[in-house]
């Protein structure tokens, strides 16, 4: 049987493609690329929150985050996505 | 009598400037209502005012979006009652879902404090039937979140059906699509607005000494005379 245990659940809330980012675009052209790094081609700001979640396995605490995340509206669907993956912490 | 009904959340600083533009200005009777308030009588519309409500954790709006106050204000525009959010207020009307959209982060990334312009493109609102079409008019904005946005298949559907309801008309001040400053439902009742009328309602406080952002609360006066 699987046990409980506590999960670190990474939730990454960015933009969608069709939605400019002054941020991102802003950090490439005047940090990275004058910077000397010129072989990344892009940057993408984004917001991650981190939950602890006690679950079975890092499927349930995945659904558990992903749920709470539909549900409250964690990110406005119109304009971000939000990318979610668990990891065991114990 | 007729009563509006002004939302209070820990955050808002606009509440007090629309109480006293509707009680002293507008001659509406208006009271404040605590956000905590889960059952909402006697009002005949609802205004939900700037500020940063909940320090606007997470996003603009989202935190408010979801207090008791607001499933009543849900309710009552389902039945019909005029809803108006300012700044703060539209960005929790579009975050509770009554209206379409999302308020992104300026593409200045600045927030943006200043007067500027807008322009009627829809004057069968509760809130602008007072305007003439293509009218123009002196409002500040104050927001950092104000860059109003929706994909292109939206975009179609709020021109469809007339949901604009003003653009900036000389200005840019936050990058939003179509220029566009104000929207409402299909239904028209509810109303999102990022510039600020209470700020706009009386000669002495404008800088341009114009005060034709008050016709936004007169219009709101006749429709609730009539009804």
């Amino acid at each position: 049987m699987a046990r409980i245990g506590k999960f670190l659940v990474q939730v990454i809330i960015e933009n969608k493609p069709y939605i400019n980012d002054p941020e991102g675009e802003t950090i490439h052209r005047d940090l990275v690329v004058k910077g000397g790094y010129s072989t990344v081609k892009s940057v993408r700001s984004a917001k991650m929150l981190k939950m602890v979640v006690s679950a079975e396995s890092e499927a349930e605490a995945e659904k558990t985050v992903q749920k709470l995340c539909d549900d409250l509206r964690i990110f406005n669907p119109i304009v971000s996505v939000c990318t979610i993956k668990a990891a065991r912490q114990d | 009598m007729t009563k509006v009904g002004i939302a209070v959340f820990p955050g808002s600083n606009c509440d007090r400037d629309v109480h006293h533009v509707l009680n002293n200005v507008v001659g509406l009777q208006a009271d404040f209502i605590w956000h905590t308030k889960d059952r909402i009588s006697g009002y005949d519309a609802m205004i939900v005012p700037g500020g940063f409500a909940f320090g606007d954790r997470l996003r603009a709006g989202i935190i408010a979006a979801h207090s008791p106050i607001v499933s009543e204000i849900k309710r009552m525009a389902r039945d019909g009652t005029p809803v108006l959010g300012i700044c703060n207020g539209f960005q929790i009307l579009v975050e509770s879902g009554l209206l379409p959209g999302a308020l992104m982060m300026n593409d200045s990334l600045r927030f943006v404090c200043r007067w500027t312009k807008v322009k009627v493109q829809n004057n069968e609102t509760p809130f602008t039937s007072e305007f003439s079409k293509r009218q123009e008019f002196d409002i500040p904005v104050a927001h950092g979140e104000g860059r109003y946005m929706v994909d292109s298949k939206l975009l179609k559907d709020l021109k469809k059906n007339n949901q604009i309801v003003l653009q900036y008309s000389n200005d840019d001040p936050n990058g939003s699509v179509s220029l566009i400053a104000a929207v409402c439902n299909e239904d028209g009742n509810v109303m999102g607005m990022m510039p600020h009328p209470e700020r706009a309602s009386e000669p002495i406080i404008s800088a341009t000494g114009k005060n034709d952002a008050i016709t936004i609360f007169k219009s709101l006066a006749d429709y609730l005379k009539g009804k």
